[in-house]
């Protein structure tokens, strides 16, 4: 599969190439006056961020991408292959998988002048730690030592210390970090955002920072205008590998995907991510070789409230099992998402790669569409609790009316039953996620993952832990749990995955939520720029994208 | 007339506290915000608790609202969840949804009189059945559709325009929208005219303007047109509030950055502040919207006075 992508790439690029020189002239005009002021500036889709740009309170894609663009960590993803690589960090090594040393590469600068030191990092880190800076994804420090005492668990509760007692400024260019418990693929998850390195700047004049944030990445910030768009230029101080191939980057809010493809089909927008979901079908017609269909980490499944006497424990399972069989992900993957979306095989993600821990035998028949036997299943255990089975998910986005009501339908048709499965759509995300985080649902509902760093511990671990962040459905397994935790302790990475492996086959066989699909991340861009392409995250590696 | 205004500000008050008060209910019957910020995580307890805190979520309702209140009092709007203060997005918005819709009543009165007028002096002959005719179908079309279908048109087809406003929404990239914004009130506006100058047309005083011998463009101009509009005022006046308000399925099919997208983007995210500081100034819009259609009201027609 990872093959027949990147083929067609090549494909592509040349494709585009040739598109351009063939009808030069011609989409010169539509396209010029976009990049008024600059000269190579590309214009791309984006929407407001949902919390302020400080690099451990942005969880979601929109102030990801400004992330992205603005700050660089210790490790970066490879935007083809998701493997870690060092970026600022020289080495960081660990005898132990406990205690480990991060030597940080010498000359790096902030976009304001101030270096990169080993204090950038340690003093961002003991800031997204601390409870008082309400930083939505503390949580990613949970592992380093002194966490609980900068943030206690409990509501109300004040933090007995200030600072993360397991980090420690050795000299400019080397920290130690001590974790509460052994960890080998720690060094693996430090390519997410919430890791980034932060100028001093920060901390002076915190109001200036969040007005026009600072980093050390390929770009830097040269105007914000709230809510409606971000001008972004080269960082001329920016030292790494990947230095941008185009002039600069606006960033430009869309209030409705439809316009955004439109302005894209007029050449005013050079890059959408987001195309509507009813346009789809048109969209491979309309954009040709400008339409990008690329595997991403993202898996939707459909979690069980194992909290719930109907759905939960053991006798539960082959119910359980019965529902999985009961669909035909081929069928409605094929039809609603026309094909952005792959019938799943595991519980991770093609874009991790089979060296990472994917596996498409782990699902094995559970994921396969067998009517006859789903049937019997469900009929064995006594059918659904309460004689329906209710399935939830937010509708406000994602076309998630479309595709439960096609699992409701596959469910019925199964069961030769008009109603024994029917949809229960949530107006909004936010309310929606209220109900899961309250456990108000007593039937499966929708649960994405979509993965923080390319690693299998990522959908593992956060997501069927006991007592872990994500874990809606509230599994609880034990055998599972000491599996991630040996993986966790093991020695090397490849022995990590392949305990991982193990826990991740014990979830074929307690079936605490069913695999869907895999999403693809969607994209298309005008013929005025070409190397356009999605990174692992689904987010357009923007330094790539050259202006023709 | 002083004293009238004077009376018609002071009851805005109790009015406004009504209006804030119910919108601040509805925004809280929303649901728990804090949950949707951690996206697909569950919050940790102690995180979500502080946000809470520093939200005054935790008080109850009520005392939120005297809270919320107080602080509007001293000018402080509060801060969308993303950290930006609800007083910027008002700087940005506001003046491009008033510009909009600025626009867009200028076209409704000049071009929506001028129809009204021409169809109802002209009643039964074939201008006017055309009127009708069109502006009937243009009323039954829903926005979204004259939206989509003109912006396809003249901004991807023809490319005469850019199918969407740019950040800084200068006053002709808001052409378009603003016809689209206002082409079914316009029919309205048309229509009413129509049907008001066509009644007054054999009413009395034109008679005896005719037989004085008045010239043709004073009567419709001075006396026809000018008691023919109070019932085009009033709509006018209630229509100023509605497109600022209401002009959100424009504002997302051109990409306006303005009140509209606020609002919504605020409902979605169950983002108090942002939601109750934008309705709060549309109340304030609307009532002042009110006030000045019933001083129009004297103005236009010297019987009716207020005291």
């Amino acid at each position: 599969m990872r093959r027949a992508t990147r083929a067609s790439w090549t494909a592509c690029v040349v494709c585009a190439a040739l598109a351009a020189t063939g009808c030069g002239s011609d989409s010169g005009d539509g396209g010029g006056s976009s990049g008024d002021g600059g000269d190579d500036i590309v214009t791309a889709q984006w929407g407001d961020p949902q919390n302020p740009l400080e690099p451990a309170n942005v969880n979601e894609v929109q102030g990801g991408k400004v992330l992205k663009l603005i700050t660089r960590g210790l490790v970066v993803y490879d935007p083809e292959t998701a493997e870690p690589q060092n970026m600022l960090a020289e080495s960081i090594e660990s005898d132990d998988q406990q205690n480990w040393t991060v030597k940080v590469k010498k000359g790096h600068r902030f976009s304001n002048g101030e270096p990169v030191t080993s204090k950038s990092f340690v003093d961002a880190w003991n800031y997204a730690a601390n409870i008082k800076n309400q930083q939505v994804n503390s949580s990613f420090f949970r592992y380093i030592d002194g966490y609980d005492e900068v943030h206690p668990t409990d509501a109300g509760a004040q933090p007995s210390a200030q600072k993360l007692s397991g980090l420690k400024v050795v000299d400019d260019r080397t920290f130690t970090v001590k974790l509460s418990q052994k960890l080998s693929i720690w060094p693996d998850t430090l390519g997410y955002p919430a890791f980034a390195p932060l100028p001093q700047a920060f901390f002076d004049n915190h109001d200036a920072y969040l007005d026009k944030p600072i980093g050390n990445g390929p770009y830097k910030i040269d105007s914000y205008s709230k809510g409606s768009s971000m001008k972004l230029v080269r960082n001329e101080k920016y030292k790494g590998d990947d230095k941008p191939q185009n002039d600069g980057i606006e960033l430009k809010v869309y209030t409705d995907q439809n316009t955004a493809y439109t302005d894209l089909q007029a050449g005013n927008l050079d890059v959408s991510d987001e195309l509507p979901a009813g346009q789809l079908a048109n969209a491979e017609s309309d954009l040709g070789d400008r339409f990008i269909n690329q595997e991403a980490g993202i898996i939707q499944t459909l979690a069980f409230p194992l909290y719930d006497k109907g759905w939960g424990g053991d006798d539960k399972a082959d119910l359980r099992r019965g529902v999985s069989m009961a669909i035909d992900r081929e069928a409605i993957t094929e039809q609603i998402y026309n094909d952005t979306r792959i019938p799943a095989k595991d519980w991770t993600s093609p874009v991790i790669g089979e060296k990472g821990g994917f596996d498409d035998t782990i699902c094995g028949d559970l994921c396969e569409y067998d009517p006859k036997q789903a049937r019997k299943l469900i009929e064995d255990a006594g059918g659904f609790p309460g004689g329906r089975l209710t399935i939830s998910s937010n509708v406000d986005t994602g076309s998630h009316k479309e595709w439960m009501d096609a699992v409701c339908n596959s469910i019925n048709k199964t069961l030769d039953k008009e109603n024994a499965c029917v949809v229960n759509p949530v107006g909004t995300f936010a309310d929606f996620r209220s109900q899961v985080v309250d456990r108000e649902f007593t039937g499966p509902f929708r649960s994405g993952w979509q993965m923080d760093y390319p690693l299998i511990e990522n959908f593992l671990a956060p997501t069927y832990y006991t007592g872990a962040s994500s874990n809606d459905g509230e599994y609880s397994n034990k055998k599972f749990d000491d599996l991630v935790d040996q993986a966790n302790a093991a020695e090397d990475t490849a022995a990590a995955v392949e305990k991982y492996k193990d826990a991740e086959r014990l979830l074929a066989e307690d079936v605490p939520a069913i695999p869907l699909w895999y999403q693809n991340g969607i994209a298309g861009h005008s013929d005025r720029v070409s190397d356009v392409m999605l990174d692992p995250f689904s987010v357009p590696n923007y330094p790539a994208i050259r202006v023709d | 007339m002083g004293r009238y205004v004077i009376r018609r500000l002071l009851q805005m008050i109790p009015v406004f506290i009504g209006t804030t008060f119910l919108i601040f209910f509805m925004v809280y019957a929303l649901g728990d915000p804090v949950a949707a910020m951690f996206g697909d995580r569950a919050p940790d307890p102690a995180t979500a608790a502080q946000i809470r805190r520093d939200l005054n979520l935790d008080k109850p309702l009520w005392q939120q609202y005297v809270l919320y209140m107080g602080n509007i009092f001293t000018g402080d709007f509060g801060r969308a969840f993303n950290g930006q203060p609800v007083l910027d997005l008002m700087r940005n918005a506001w003046p491009i949804t008033v510009r909009l819709a600025l626009l867009a009543v200028l076209f409704e009165m000049v071009i929506g009189v001028a129809l009204g007028v021409v169809s109802g002096l002209r009643r039964g002959r074939a201008v006017d059945t055309g009127v009708l005719f069109v502006t009937l179908v243009v009323i039954s079309v829903p926005t979204f559709v004259t939206g989509y279908v003109l912006q396809y048109l003249l901004g991807v087809k023809w490319g005469w325009v850019k199918p969407a406003v740019s950040s800084e929404a200068p006053w002709n990239e808001l052409v378009l929208p603003a016809v689209v914004l206002a082409l079914v009130s316009l029919a309205y506006t048309t229509r009413l005219t129509r049907t008001s100058v066509a009644e007054n047309a054999r009413a009395d005083y034109v008679r005896t303007a005719v037989a004085k011998g008045l010239p043709r463009r004073r009567i419709t101009v001075r006396h026809l047109l000018r008691n023919s509009l109070i019932p085009v005022v009033t709509f006018l006046g209630i229509d100023i509030g509605n497109l600022m308000g209401g002009a959100i399925v424009t504002e997302r099919i051109f990409n306006i950055q303005g009140v509209g997208y606020q609002l919504w983007q605020g409902v979605l995210r169950q983002n108090a502040p942002t939601v109750v500081g934008f309705v709060t100034v549309l109340v304030i819009v609307y009532l002042l919207a009110n006030l000045l259609v019933d001083v129009l009201y004297a103005v236009l027609d010297p019987r009716i006075r207020y005291a």
